[in-house]
């Protein structure tokens, strides 16, 4: 019988990772992801948990112990942030590489320098290219629902890639919400026991993680892409499947709200989009036609989805927390190649940058921005939201 | 000596030089461990000529591990191996003096703080063999590398070898020893021992390299031999605390024989063989110290 | 005991990612001596030790006559070094994979 609990992101994640039963747990504590880790040790001391939790002296090595964990058949888990991501970033593409399937949860949070321990997305997105699916959930159940469904994604034969679910820094992490509980029981329907045909094995002994020549490298990397590709549609299905059963689904890789007749369209990524769907709602009682895309998956990046969502709009804004110094936030590039065949105007908004709060007002005035652009008013491609010039 | 070792090879067909110090260390390490082992290398020499797709030369379970990160996949298979039940099973690392005593320090210092059951074997060849032979923090006074090399300025490495074996003592390590293939029983015996400590245990095989040091092929096991015979590499086992020379040598024989037999220590003066003299009486001087401490 | 079997014809096609069988080999390396060891069983007392000091372990106790596997030999000479009768002689080859 499902119930509610009051929780922040973070203990949400650690809920989430509760239901899932990992075998191996190995993080490093890093500002704001060190509540999901206390949690998760309460829970082994208390044995609501039968993990076997172990103290790692580096985000280095976390990631490592994890890897060699998972290939010899256990489930397991991690956490990071910001300067640990980067700190791990090795191990990122050895995970990738090696096809082993982590679910790995990440507070975003700015990278030094200078240094901060608020929220940005410049963490995770630095690391697009590093083969991991990389995930971005918009509140509290969503967070637990997707660290769920992250080993079913990560896990499925033909994907057999590691996951990265992100949670913004602070204002997801440590807000609480209430959000539903599914039991065990659906949780067991859900998630099947975690099987790796190839994993190490003493009746059947394995050599993994090994070298490639010039010849054979770019055919394990060919065939790293195609998985990739096969978790769209598992993603989906994944989806569905945890929708039947707990009642609650996703839709995709990238969702919108009031889209369908919308002419200017704010396209973001976590948990920005709440606020954003607020000021579509009260721009809607105004008459205005603006709506939201909410793109969930950064990989694989859903260029038909977004261009299926944004095709009637005149006028996007993409709103994101990087910025690829030297051109433009990667949000803003990954979509504009996805609209390249539509003429629409495409506008990039870089805000909320170290922590720095993004008001319903300054999503008001992005709108106002959008809607004033005509043959006479231009605006400029990049914007620092909150920065004079 | 040879009931203890499994009849089988669990690495061949590898591509390592002829007359490679690191694979014999990693074979017989293997022989004593048997099937139910699972292998970690890092990057280095072993990792490399043992895992070149499609040739994959481990008999047993075996991965190469990011160059940091040998301990700590260590540690996250024997953690695995434990949540699964899989119990009765070995698990070993094989890493080079650099992804020891540099790289992998770190990982090495946690590994040991968890005290998980692992083997950390480092084959020391004194240097980084696998990328061309660069310095290492273990590359011993003097010798040559293509990063100390040896002209009028600095005149080959001025570094010491750092003491692996004080570090992981410090760390109050379950068991730790040196070892070298110039002594192939003590070397198997240390193994087996490791096998069965239940906790961390730490072992440090001389590995000499015929490619780095510039000596034959068939000259690694003596060139060993004649390293601890001149008082260069000594023999000892540290557990629960307490210090074991294993052999005491009363008479050395001569370094500069030893160094010169080698084309990496071509160069060498006068004053550099006192010199490392002195830090060969200074440092067997403080092992004899330990073990007499330890004979009440 | 058997002795590891070589695949030369292996396809050449891949795994799933980095999952590979424990020792699969696809090639021999005898290309690489300059010269072979052999055994004079007549002096050969089995005491064993070239098949410890052997660095490839091709080396190995044939109901008591000692045998070396030279597909996998690279003829470093530690055997003939070490062996305390001197039964092992070290003799001059031209590359074995001179066609």
């Amino acid at each position: 019988m499902s119930y509610k609990v009051f929780v922040s992101g973070d203990e949400a994640v650690a809920l989430g990772v509760k239901l899932a039963k990992p075998n191996v747990i190995a993080a490093y504590p890093i500002t704001p992801q060190t509540i999901v880790v206390e949690r998760l040790a309460e829970m082994v001391e208390k044995r609501e948990l039968a993990a076997q939790y172990m103290y790692v002296e580096s985000e280095h090595s976390a990631l490592a112990a994890v890897m060699g964990a998972s290939v010899l058949g256990a489930r397991t888990f991690t956490a990071t942030s910001s300067q640990g991501l980067l700190y791990m970033a090795e191990v990122m593409h050895y995970a990738s590489g090696g096809r082993v399937p982590l679910v790995m949860m990440n507070a975003n949070r700015s990278v030094a320098l200078p240094w901060s321990i608020f929220g940005d997305q410049r963490d995770s997105l630095s690391l697009l290219d590093s083969g991991w699916i990389q995930a971005y959930v918009e509140d509290a159940q969503e967070s637990l629902d997707m660290i769920i469904q992250a080993y079913a994604i990560a896990e499925n034969k033909n994907v057999l890639t590691p996951i990265m679910i992100n949670l913004d820094g602070f204002v997801l992490t440590h807000t609480f919400e209430a959000i539903d509980m599914p039991t065990e029981k659906q949780v067991a329907k859900f998630l099947p026991e975690f099987e790796l045909e190839g994993k190490m094995d003493l009746s059947n002994p394995k050599n993994l993680f090994f070298s490639s020549s010039p010849s054979d490298n770019i055919l394990f990397k060919a065939q790293q892409h195609q998985a990739m590709e096969n978790s769209r549609s598992i993603i989906e299905e994944v989806d569905k499947l945890y929708e039947e059963i707990t009642g609650r689904g996703y839709g995709g890789l990238a969702t919108g709200y009031k889209t369908e007749d919308a002419e200017i369209i704010i396209i973001t990524l976590g948990s920005i989009t709440g606020l954003v769907k607020d000021v579509v709602d009260s721009l809607r009682i105004e008459g205005q036609k603006v709506g939201v895309v909410k793109i969930r998956f950064m990989r694989p990046f859903p260029e038909k989805e977004i261009l299926q969502l944004c095709k009637n709009a005149s006028k996007i804004g993409v709103l994101e927390k990087d910025i690829s110094f030297g051109y433009h936030g990667t949000v803003y590039t990954n979509v504009a190649d996805a609209l390249k065949t539509t003429g629409i105007i495409l506008i990039n908004y870089i805000a909320g940058l170290g922590g720095k709060n993004i008001s319903e007002q300054d999503i008001k005035n992005i709108f106002i921005e959008l809607k004033s652009i005509d043959a006479e008013h231009s605006a400029q491609a990049v914007n620092f939201v909150g920065v004079e010039g | 000596m040879l009931k203890k070792l499994d009849q089988e090879e669990y690495f061949y067909g590898h591509k390592g030089c002829g007359g490679c110090g690191g694979s014999l260390a990693v074979r017989l390490a293997l022989k004593v461990l048997g099937k139910n082992t699972f292998v970690v290398l890092p990057a280095g020499c072993m990792s490399a000529v043992g895992f070149v797709y499609p040739q994959l030369c481990f008999g047993v379970n075996a991965l190469i591990s990011p160059f940091a990160s040998t301990a700590a996949m260590l540690s996250g298979i024997r953690v695995a191996a434990k949540s699964l039940n899989i119990e009765d099973c070995n698990v070993v690392g094989f890493a080079g003096d650099g992804g020891t005593a540099d790289i992998g320090l770190q990982a090495l210092s946690g590994a040991i703080d968890r005290g998980d059951k692992i083997i950390y074997i480092c084959y020391d060849n004194e240097a980084y063999m696998n990328t061309g032979v660069q310095q290492s923090s273990l590359t011993p006074y003097g010798a040559r590398t293509t990063t100390t090399p040896p002209g009028d300025y600095i005149h080959g490495s001025i570094n010491t070898k750092k003491d692996m074996v004080e570090i992981v003592a410090a760390h109050h390590i379950k068991y730790a020893a040196t070892a070298s293939i110039g002594n192939i029983p003590d070397y198997i015996r240390k193994v087996e021992k490791a096998k069965n400590i239940n906790g961390t245990s730490y072992i440090h095989v001389a590995a000499p390299c015929p490619t780095g040091w510039g000596i034959d092929s068939s000259e690694t096991i003596s060139i060993a031999k004649e390293a601890i015979a001149c008082g260069l590499w000594y023999l000892a086992e540290y557990e629960d605390g307490v210090y074991k020379l294993n052999q005491e040598i009363h008479e050395y024989t001569s370094i500069k024989a030893y160094l010169k037999k080698q084309t990496r220590f071509k160069h060498i003066t006068d004053e550099d063989i006192e010199i490392i003299t002195k830090q060969r009486d200074q440092k067997n001087y403080y092992i004899k110290e330990q073990h007499r401490k330890n004979i009440i | 005991m058997t002795r590891a079997t070589v695949n030369k014809e292996f396809s050449g096609g891949i795994p799933t990612g980095t999952y590979g069988q424990a020792m699969h080999l696809t090639e021999t390396l005898e290309g690489w001596r300059n010269a072979k060891p052999v055994i004079d069983n007549n002096i050969c007392n089995n005491c064993k030790w070239c098949y410890l000091v052997c660095p490839e372990g091709v080396i190995f106790d044939d109901e008591n006559n000692m045998q070396i596997d030279y597909r996998f030999c690279k003829g470093c000479g530690i055997c003939a070094k070490e062996c305390k009768k001197t039964a092992i002689v070290m003799e001059k080859e031209d590359s074995a994979n001179e066609l």
